[in-house]
């Protein structure tokens, strides 16, 4: 059985759309909650039965959920490898509950619920992760959701919760709150112009902190940088999110300045650049992952700055998701090897620009 | 390759930190980096805040901190220690002081000051406090002489019950 992602409204891929504030350089916004229900062990600690009886309780409850009535729900733990893969590089499930790395293997129960913008991990490292996305830099849209849907099911299912600690969960760094909210940003100005350390140590004063593409863990490729809370605790969501919204606000100005910088200063230097990384990927034959990141990351500024007008940042949104290895693999029909998949980028980046290069240049 | 700042123990974190733009690198080991409040991705055997936790518990329970075991789910110290994850909600409750003070130095603060929650009750719980309830007022009522507010009441738990 393979996962069939017609189910969801818009592919689960809704955050694309560039449709937020300062979309060219906010992709979006997240917010999620770890909760854990009342009565049973953590998810680490759980037997399979014990799992299974919290993915039933969940499932009985996301029914009268206004917010979850459409929503879909897939089963990670009756999934194949290549479908989970789809769903985490979509950002819809985390690597921990796509069971895709050595460190953290599938488990029974492993379930999420989908629906318009908001998700609901069972059997994640807590038995509950509550997650709202949003296109753009929406901090308070996402949160007005994700709190509506912690309500709603909060009301419905018992989570552990203690009066001086808070929402109980399985790590102490998120306990408290059980709020992480974060926003993925392209700082490719403040790379160029190398004021991005300065930035980033910035951040860990203001009680933010910064991750990769895909969260704890990963690497920064292509200049996207995810800043998030870094604590849970001592503090409500409001003073938490407001904290983040201004630190962020100031981040994009800093980028807009850095943008601005670089183009009276280097204007030639960066033009020729950035031309050179959309001349990369439209001739291209073969490219690998951090190649296409690089590249997309020096396109993206281009339209940014209005030197390419004819990209959508859609566009460049979907190639992000979609020339990813699993999405390759997905549209070939068939499991690639690196090398193929190299060849299979290239090809599908060469045929999204192609489409929309009528006026280029 | 030895850490920088103790010189002692064998450096697992490699630190780059850039200031006015020049790179300086750093070489410390589990211990250093975790005072400086690096935080480290490196896989090492034992959880850095699993460590911490078990130096406060020591002090306080002396060598018997790794014996107790959570009442519900059987998590030791040294399985905290081992994975940096709590086995259940109770192990809050079972590990309090340590975790007390593992939490003023992982999160700052160990007092929760956002939203407040409390458990659905399941129906016939419910039922039975409002019940109680009704009952009480019922009762004073009588003793008050209010036998107007006595007899709705009555009605209303004639109608619960």
């Amino acid at each position: 059985m393979s996962v069939d992602l017609s189910l969801l409204p818009d592919g689960g891929v809704g955050w694309l759309d560039a449709s937020g504030q300062h979309s060219d350089i906010v992709l979006s916004t997240r917010i999620r909650l770890a909760r854990n229900v009342e009565g049973f062990a953590f998810t680490g600690r759980a037997r399979d039965g014990e799992r299974l009886r919290v993915l039933a309780n969940v499932r009985d409850a996301v029914g009268s959920v206004p917010s979850l009535r459409e929503a879909v729900m897939y089963r990670l733990d009756e999934l194949p490898p290549t479908s989970r893969a789809l769903l985490h590089e979509r950002h819809l499930v985390s690597k921990e509950l796509a069971g895709l790395d050595a460190q953290h293997p599938l488990r029974t129960g492993a379930a999420v619920f989908l629906a318009d913008g908001l998700g609901v991990m069972v059997n994640e490292e807590d038995h509950l992760r509550l997650q709202s996305l949003r296109s753009g830099f929406a901090l308070q849209e996402a949160f007005a959701a994700i709190d509506k849907l912690d309500r709603d099911l909060g009301a419905r299912v018992p989570y552990s919760f203690h009066n001086e600690f808070g929402f109980l969960t399985a790590c102490p760094t998120n306990v408290g709150t059980g709020m992480r909210g974060s926003v993925l940003i392209h700082l490719p100005g403040l790379v160029l112009t190398k004021e991005i350390g300065k930035v980033l140590a910035s951040l860990q004063q203001m009680g933010l902190t910064f991750r990769g593409l895909y969260g704890e863990g990963s690497e920064v490729v292509g200049n996207f940088f995810q800043i998030s809370n870094q604590t849970t605790l001592g503090r409500s969501e409001e003073e938490l999110l407001d904290q983040l919204l201004r630190v962020v606000g100031h981040v994009v100005e800093r980028e807009a300045e850095a943008r601005r910088v670089l183009l009276r200063d280097a204007g030639y230097i960066i033009e020729d650049k950035l031309w050179r990384a959309y001349g990369t990927l439209r001739y291209a034959r073969s490219l690998t992952f951090d190649e296409a990141m690089n590249y997309l990351s020096g396109v993206r500024l281009a339209v940014g700055l209005k030197l390419i007008t004819s990209l959508s940042v859609y566009t460049l949104n979907k190639l992000l998701i979609f020339s990813q290895a699993a999405h390759l693999a997905f549209a070939e029909g068939r499991a690639l090897t690196e090398s193929e998949t190299s060849l299979a980028r290239a090809r599908y980046v060469r045929k999204a620009l192609e489409e929309e290069a009528g006026s280029v240049g | 390759m030895l850490c920088d700042s103790c010189s002692e123990r064998d450096a697992v974190v490699h630190l780059t930190t850039i200031e006015n733009n020049a790179v300086h690198q750093l070489h410390l080991c589990e211990r250093c980096a975790a005072e400086r409040g690096v935080e480290t991705t490196v896989a090492t055997p034992k959880h850095p805040l699993g460590e911490f936790l078990h130096e406060v518990h020591s002090k306080v329970a002396s060598s018997s901190a790794d014996t107790i075991r959570c009442t519900f789910c059987n998590t030791t110290m040294a399985d905290f220690r081992a994975t940096g994850r709590w086995g259940c909600a109770r192990c809050y409750t079972n590990f309090e002081a340590g975790i007390r003070e593992l939490l003023r130095r992982v999160q700052g603060n160990h007092r929760h000051v956002g939203r407040s929650y409390r458990p659905p009750m399941s129906e016939s719980l419910e039922r039975a406090a409002v019940l109680g309830e009704l009952k009480d007022r019922l009762r004073r009522a009588i003793e008050n002489e209010q036998f107007e507010l006595a007899a709705d009441l009555r009605d209303r738990i004639r109608v619960m019950e």
